[in-house]
Order: structure tokens, then C-alpha cells, then sequence
């Protein structure tokens, strides 16, 4: 971290306490390379948005001089935004890292949808259960994941080694106690653990990080005009190929997305921050939560932790 | 933005970017007030989302009373949790104001939930140990999970403990009953040697004391629980001792680079530096201290950085790097033995016993532990010392641990790093307990004491017969046919156990260059220490290993 004034190297090489964005990228960085060291099949879930390019950046810390020693993993739904893919293709290409790309094909082909399906269950087919088939796909023991538990309430209880047992699913009120850094890694035949490297994380930190060390993410993030219907209580993004309903009309509005997930359930925010520093300030002043903006997380009380619970991360 | 406000913003990012992190855990009875203290906090931070409030208000569950928003809501963030009122796991918060950014584990109170006190606490630069006043008035004294709670605050050795005398509105605010509180709590807390006590009279439910000083109690003239969180110096302790690098893992991009990775546990590290590694302790110099950001001239913990070193040493995961030169404790060197003390806290229904054998987590190590002796179980309402020969959930004693393969260690008074420990079950792999060393049994002969190699290849019930004859005749001895140890790290093993002067003995077969390989890295082997067993007698060998039969 060497391009801002508190960051500078005579900061990072003090003796003193690290900052807190420095002591957050150190437990970061040797979590990275415990699971590495333990794990026999390692991947990482690359879901594109803010904190995966934040994830991402602490594995090409994590390892240089060497490259990533681990593939990175999307679970592609179809309903991501295009940006996203082009994004996601451009950007793993130019810092040489192996993507593999998961869909739920059989459900894309029978045609899920959040409509017909409702939220909760769409989700269970194209991303919980493309997540499980995608895992064990690849035999992947160990599962970098981006969630940080400031998110929501059920994922502050994540551990930093989360277990899932052989079907991929956890178990709240029977994890392993987490002391110290000491994590657990053992594992029977089809078990697995979420590694979270950015559980400490803030939203705010993840951006203070993003600014401060000019990584590149999908400009979704940055307020500009943009076709827009309203559906619902939410703003969407219209695109090319988009199917409107009876009475909804396309306009032009100067928005943003907060978070990044499938375009029929994560609404579009009226914005005028088109830079990190204004993203910032509009972060610091928001009265709202990140995830609010998505479809899923509040269908009712507590749906997070049932979405977890069935393996989703 | 207008140019100052891009700059008065910019003057903002930097600030916060300087920011300290301080870890802080709550502690106390069920139903103190922990989570609403939480919930206090962050919500009179303006740390709380619109829309989480709006959740909160809205929930079936409400046991705040006086028409009060229940924000322990906030907080408890399962659906048992929220339906019986309780908190069960260990839920991190995360808020930060002005002068510093905080990372809080809320634990449970509940007695069967003590390990997760435990995890809270073993990161926690502070404790805040919830006492409610009202229920002290009942009581007469401080409840017994308190108690608990606060020695386990000084075992986990957090440097600050804070005692939140809480519900002070229900004792009308009055300085009496704080006053008797206070006094019983410092009372039991210099008994602990707990060495940073401070003691604060609130109203989690009324907000008197925790962001705002409080109208009600114009008696006290101490901080609010926020500002003793936001000027508490901070403890530097670990960045102070002699250097301890437990390497995590080597990195070898290409055939020209070899870097040690890992994260910095105590001390200092300069390039430059001359370092020994262990077990090998062989010594060289710290050529770069690479990262992704430029070489550094210097490392201190808990930087994780990248170490390359001048020369083409063996050094390996589970090895470390520490100061050269060290030759004693006192000297920069850290305990290496296989038979140790330590506070174990227990966080399993199985209970411990003595006899068996666990896994066990130190630094980047994995080793097996076997449980020597329970030297006395600490009843922790009294804190006397009792007599036990098993550790149930939630029970904390003094251990004897003896590991297949020696530790290099401090004290967990000098290093909650390098003298923590977790203790694994083989079977089921569940976390069954955690331990802090207290310090070394004895010496196991140290250097140069009569240490050898033994190999009988394929004949594994010789190398269990040599081992209890050398066991019997008082020298220590370890059968390497463990699946932990890979035959990759076969070298480093041998390594270790001969600088602990214990004999390693293994039925593997081993090639000729593997052999090699070992005895050339162990440079105390002497002439006649190492033996390879093919065709000989069980005394023969014995006397070829340079054991005096
Ligand atoms: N009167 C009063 N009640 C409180 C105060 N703090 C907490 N409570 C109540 O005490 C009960 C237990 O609080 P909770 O935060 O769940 O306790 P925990 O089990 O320690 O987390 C709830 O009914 C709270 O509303 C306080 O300062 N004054
Ligand atoms: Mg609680």
C-alpha cells in the first residue's frame, strides 16, 4: 500500500501499530496462505463485485512473486449484468489467473426465473445449487469466499474457516470454536470449509481499500445516465434484450449500483458519485444498508441464515 | 465537488486511512445487557442503517422495557437467538468514529457457552465485563459468571479489562451501589494480577454513560465506555520481543526465487538481519523482505511478508526464523521441547482425560499432543486449585502436554502468538480445546545429549522394541510411523527432534538419497548416530546409534 500520504512507506515499515487497512490486509494475506498451505484443492469464488476485486487483490499479494496458485470460480446465474462478464473476462485474462465458469445449464434451459420462481427459490437453483455442483465439479476442498460479516446479521456468526458437511451446508449452533489465528482445517472424505478472508472487512473499509489502491471494478459502481424502468419498489437497469412488462417504460436516470448481483433482483440507486471519494462520502452519509438493495436478503426475518444453512456462502 | 471539498475530503481519507483498529469483547451473565450495550453503542455511533433500525422495530420480539427499542435485536442475529432472547454464538460488530475503528465480539453468558467466551476473548485487546446492578443488589456479590468471566479475561491475558457496572437506572443511579461494586471488583481483579482495571457506572437501556456522559449521575466523573475505548493506549508488547517468523509456506515462482511467507508473530525483522532458523539452527541473512508493494527495509509483527535469504538453507513450513546468536532465553531463544505446561480451556461434551492423544495447532505446526497429566483444575468462583483426573465443557486447568515433535515457544504471558495452542479430536476433528504454555516440564537433555537416527526398514515391531528399550533405559525416544509426518517433511522432524536430544526411530524405508539428505541438514549428527538397521541385532543397533547400553 504505497500510494496515499498515511500509507506510505514509512508507515508501512514502522515498528508502531499497523493502520487499521494494514492490519486488515496482514490477517488477510496469512489467511490466504494457511488454507493454501493446508488445503489440497483450494478455489476461489469470484463473484465480480467490490469485494471479490478486493479478495483478489490480497491473493496477488498473498503469493508474489508466484501467481495465484489457485483457479477463481464464478457461478454464472445468466442474470448477471453484461458489464460484469466483459469485466470478469478482461480483467482475470490481464492479471494471468485461471477462471473457471459454473452454470446451473438444465435450470437456465428450463428457464428460472425470480418471477415465476419467487426470489428465494430461483436463487436455490442458480446460485446455491451451481455453487454445491460447481465444488464438487472440481473437487475443491476449500472455498475463498468475499462475505464480510458486517453484511448481515447471520453472517457476523461466521467463522473465518467456516465447515460445511458432505452437502455443503452449515451449521450454526455447532461450529468450531475459532481461538486466536489457529484455524481448523481438518476435514473428512466430502467435507469442505469457506475460507472468509475478509471477515474483518467493513464496507467502507473495502472501499477506503479500493481508493487506495486503485483497483479496477466493474464501472456498474459509478454513477452515470442510464436506461432505467421501475419495477416494483425497485429501480432496474434496463439493457438490450430486456423484456418489459405491461406499463413499465424506459428513462434516463443518473444512478449507480450499491452491490452487484443478477439484474432483476438488485435495484439501481439515484446517484452522483462517479468517483471513489464521492462513493465514499455518499457511503458515509447513506442511512441504509448495502444489501437492501437486493430482492433476496429480506423475503422474510432470518432468510440469510436459511439460504446459508442450504449452502449458500 | 468543489476544490475544498475534495480537499477537505481528501484531509478526511487520510485520516481515516491512519486509523488504529482496537478489538474489543464483551463478557457477563446472561441477561447483564451485553447485546443491548452493543446495540447502545453502535446505534448512538450512528453506526446503525435505517433500514436494520426500521427491521428491529418492527420484530415480533421486544423485552426492552418502558416502551424502549429493543436494540439488542441488533445484535443477536440468529432466528433461536432472536425467538428466546439469547445470544448463542460469538456475533462480530464493527464501527469506528472518529479517533478509531473497532472490531467487537459480543459472546454469550450462558455457562455452556463459555468456549465462545474464549474465542472472543483470545484476539480482544479489551474486555468489557458486564455486572448488573441490580442484580448485585439481590445477590449481595458479584454472580459467579462475572467471576468467570473475568479470570477468563486474564487467563486469555487481554490487556485492559473494563468493568460496565449496567442498569444503573434500576438502582436509582446511585453512587452506594457502585461504589460496593466497585470495590469487589477491583478486589477480585487484583487477585487475578489483572493489571489495567476500570470500572464504569451505565445504563445500557437508557444510554447514561456509554456515548454520553450521563445528567443522572453527576457523581462520576470518569470516561464514558466510548471515550476509555477510544484513548486506551493501545499494548505494543509483541512488537517489542526477540523475532519469531513461523514460516507459513515457500514460495518458488521460478528457479531463481525462494521466499519464506509468513506473518511476522513477535519482534522485528530488518534486512540485513542475520537470523537463525529452527530446528536446523543454521544462521544467515535476511537478503530482501519482499512484497507486493516494494521491498521493506524492516517487518514487525503482524506484517505478513515474504523473506529471502542469502543462503540456500533447509527451512520449511513449521520451521521458523528467530535472531541469531540466540543461545539461551534470555538470548532471543525460544523454548524447543515436546513436554509442557499449559492453561487448557475445555470446549467440548467429551470430556478431556488424561492418556489421550489430540491434535494440536502451534503457529503454522501440526503436531500430536498427548495429555501427560491434569496438574489441578481451577474451580473459578473460589480460584483454588482442585484435583481432576478429566476436564468436562468449560472447565479450565493446568496441563501437562507431551507433543510427538518438539515446539518452539514462548510463554503466553510473553507472546499470545508463539504460547497459543489449539487442541483438536483425531476423530471427529472437532476444536476441543485451547491452550495457553505456561512454560517447559524439563529439559529433555537439550543439545548435544545422545541423539540418533534409527532406520529399520519395514520392521516396524523393532523400531517399537527399540523404543522402549531405549525408553527404559531413561532416554527419550519417538516412533516416526505417524501419517502427519509426510515423508517430505521427514527432514525437518529429524531435525527438530535431535535438537531436542530425542532419538527418532522409524520402520519406513527410506531411499539412499533421502537419507542423505537427512543426515547431511542435521549437522549434529555425529559419525555412528545415524543407523540403518538391515541384518542386525536389536543390541547391535542400540550400540551402533551411540546410545550407551
Ligand atoms: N432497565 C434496564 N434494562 C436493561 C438494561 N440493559 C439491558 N436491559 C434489559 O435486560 C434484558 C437482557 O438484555 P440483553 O442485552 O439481551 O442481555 P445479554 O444476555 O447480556 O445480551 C433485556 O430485557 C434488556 O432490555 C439497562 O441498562 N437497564
Ligand atoms: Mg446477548
Amino acid at each position: 500500500m504505497t500510494q496515499t500520504v498515511a500509507l506510505d512507506s514509512d508507515t508501512a515499515i514502522s515498528p508502531a501499530r499497523l493502520n487499521h487497512l494494514q492490519a486488515l490486509e496482514a490477517e488477510s494475506i496469512a489467511i490466504l496462505r494457511e488454507a493454501v498451505a493446508e488445503f489440497a484443492r483450494p478455489v476461489m469464488l469470484y463473484s465480480i463485485g467490490k469485494d471479490s476485486s478486493v479478495m483478489l487483490r490480497l491473493a496477488q499479494k498473498a503469493f508474489y512473486p508466484g501467481k495465484i496458485p489457485f483457479p477463481l470460480l464464478h457461478i454464472d446465474t445468466s442474470y448477471k449484468f453484461p458489464e460484469m462478464i466483459a469485466f470478469r473476462d478482461a480483467y482475470t485474462k490481464e492479471i494471468g489467473a485461471e477462471l473457471i465458469v459454473h452454470r446451473n445449464e438444465p435450470a437456465i434451459a428450463a428457464g428460472a426465473n425470480p418471477y415465476t420462481l419467487g426470489t428465494q427459490n430461483c436463487c436455490g437453483l442458480l446460485k446455491t445449487r451451481s455453487l454445491l455442483d460447481g465444488l464438487a465439479e472440481g473437487g475443491f476442498d476449500a472455498a475463498f469466499g468475499g462475505a464480510r460479516r458486517d453484511e448481515e446479521k447471520s453472517r457476523a456468526k461466521e467463522r473465518v474457516y467456516s465447515f460445511r458437511d458432505s452437502a455443503g451446508q452449515w451449521d450454526p449452533k455447532n461450529q468450531r470454536p475459532e481461538l486466536w489465528s489457529l484455524y481448523n482445517s481438518r476435514l473428512k472424505k466430502g467435507e469442505s470449509i469457506r475460507v472468509f478472508p475478509l471477515s474483518n472487512w467493513t464496507e467502507l473499509d473495502i472501499w477506503l481499500y479500493l481508493y487506495a489502491e486503485k483497483i479496477p471494478i466493474v464501472p456498474l459502481y459509478f454513477a452515470t445516465e442510464r436506461p432505467v424502468i421501475v419495477r416494483g419498489s425497485q429501480l432496474t437497469l434496463f439493457f438490450d434484450g430486456m423484456k418489459l412488462l405491461p406499463g413499465e417504460e424506459v428513462r434516463m436516470e443518473k444512478v449507480r449500483m450499491r452491490s452487484l448481483g443478477c439484474h432483476p433482483c438488485t435495484g439501481a440507486m439515484r446517484s452522483e458519485a462517479d468517483t471513489l471519494p464521492k462513493i465514499i462520502e455518499e457511503l458515509l452519509t447513506f442511512r441504509r444498508s448495502e444489501r437492501e438493495n437486493r430482492a433476496i436478503d429480506h423475503d422474510e426475518e432470518g432468510s440469510m441464515e436459511v439460504k446459508k444453512r442450504e449452502g449458500y456462502f | 465537488m468543489s476544490a475544498t471539498a475534495t480537499r477537505d475530503f481528501e484531509e478526511f481519507l487520510e485520516a481515516h486511512l491512519g486509523q488504529e483498529l482496537l478489538r474489543f469483547t464483551t463478557a457477563g451473565s446472561v441477561d447483564d445487557g451485553k447485546s443491548t450495550l452493543i446495540g447502545r453503542l453502535l446505534h448512538d455511533t450512528k453506526s446503525v442503517y435505517e433500514d436494520q433500525l426500521a427491521a428491529v422495530k418492527k420484530s415480533r420480539v421486544n423485552r426492552a422495557a418502558n416502551g424502549h427499542v429493543d436494540l439488542s435485536l441488533l445484535t443477536d442475529g440468529l432466528k433461536a437467538e432472536r425467538e428466546q432472547g439469547i445470544t448463542i454464538d460469538v456475533a462480530y460488530r464493527y464501527f469506528s468514529t472518529s479517533r478509531r475503528k473497532f472490531i467487537i465480539a459480543d459472546t454469550p453468558g450462558h455457562e455452556q457457552y463459555t468456549r465462545n467466551m474464549a474465542t472472543g476473548a483470545s484476539t480482544a485487546d479489551v474486555a468489557i465485563v458486564l455486572i448488573d446492578a441490580k442484580a448485585y443488589l439481590r445477590e449481595g456479590r458479584l454472580l459467579p459468571q462475572s467471576r468467570r468471566h473475568t479470570y477468563i479475561a486474564s487467563l486469555l491475558g487481554i490487556p485492559h479489562v473494563v468493568a460496565a457496572v449496567n442498569k444503573m437506572d434500576l438502582v436509582d443511579y446511585a453512587e452506594s451501589t457502585f461504589s460496593s461494586i466497585r470495590a469487589e471488583f477491583v478486589a477480585f481483579a487484583s487477585q487475578l494480577g489483572l493489571k489495567s482495571v476500570t470500572v464504569i457506572p451505565v445504563s445500557a437501556l437508557e444510554g447514561d454513560n456509554v456515548v454520553t456522559p450521563s445528567a443522572k449521575m453527576a457523581w462520576y466523573d470518569g470516561p464514558t465506555l466510548l471515550e476509555f475505548l477510544e484513548t486506551v493506549p493501545l499494548a505494543t508488547a509483541d512488537t517489542r520481543g526477540p523475532l519469531r517468523f513461523p514460516v507459513q509456506l515457500v514460495l518458488r515462482p521460478d528457479a531463481n526465487f525462494r521466499g519464506f511467507a509468513g506473518q511476522v508473530a513477535r519482534g522485528v525483522l530488518h534486512q540485513g538481519d542475520r537470523v537463525m532458523a529452527l530446528p536446523s539452527r543454521r544462521e544467515t541473512t535476511v537478503r530482501r523482505i519482499v512484497t507486493w508493494d516494494g521491498d521493506l527495509s524492516e517487518a514487525s509483527y503482524p506484517q505478513s511478508i515474504t523473506v529471502e535469504l542469502d543462503d540456500e538453507i533447509d527451512l520449511s513450513r513449521g520451521e521458523m526464523l528467530i535472531p541469531a546468536g540466540s543461545e539461551t532465553q534470555s538470548s532471543g531463544l525460544p523454548e524447543i521441547t515436546r513436554h509442557f505446561r499449559s492453561m487448557v480451556v475445555w470446549m467440548h461434551e467429551e470430556p478431556l482425560v488424561v492418556g489421550r492423544t489430540y491434535l494440536a495447532k502451534h503457529t503454522t505446526r501440526s503436531v500430536r499432543a498427548t495429555v501427560k497429566a491434569i496438574r489441578y483444575r481451577v474451580d473459578v468462583s473460589s480460584l483454588d486449585h482442585v484435583q481432576a483426573d478429566h476436564l468436562a465443557m468449560n472447565e479450565i486447568a493446568e496441563v501437562e502436554l507431551e507433543t510427538n515433535l518438539p515446539l518452539f515457544f514462548d510463554a503466553y504471558a510473553e507472546s499470545r502468538t508463539t504460547g497459543s495452542l489449539i487442541l483438536i479430536d483425531g476423530l471427529t476433528n472437532a476444536t476441543v480445546g485451547a491452550a495457553m504454555i505456561v512454560g517447559a516440564v524439563d529439559t529433555e537433555g537439550g543439545q548435544g545429549s545422545q541423539a540418533a537416527l534409527v532406520v529399520v526398514a519395514r520392521r516396524a515391531e523393532l523400531a517399537e522394541r527399540l523404543r522402549d528399550a531405549l525408553e527404559a533405559r531413561g532416554q527419550r525416544a519417538v516412533l516416526i510411523d505417524d501419517s502427519l509426518i509426510t515423508n517430505d517433511s521427514l527432514t525437518s522432524v529429524v531435525r527438530a527432534l535431535n535438537l531436542a536430544g530425542v532419538t527418532a526411530i522409524t520402520a519406513r524405508e527410506l531411499s539412499t538419497e533421502a537419507l542423505a539428505d537427512i543426515v547431511r541438514s542435521t549437522q549434529a549428527f555425529a559419525e555412528g548416530e545415524v543407523v540403518v538397521g538391515d541384518g542386525f541385532e536389536d543390541d547391535e543397533i542400540l550400540r551402533l546409534s551411540g546410545v550407551r547400553i
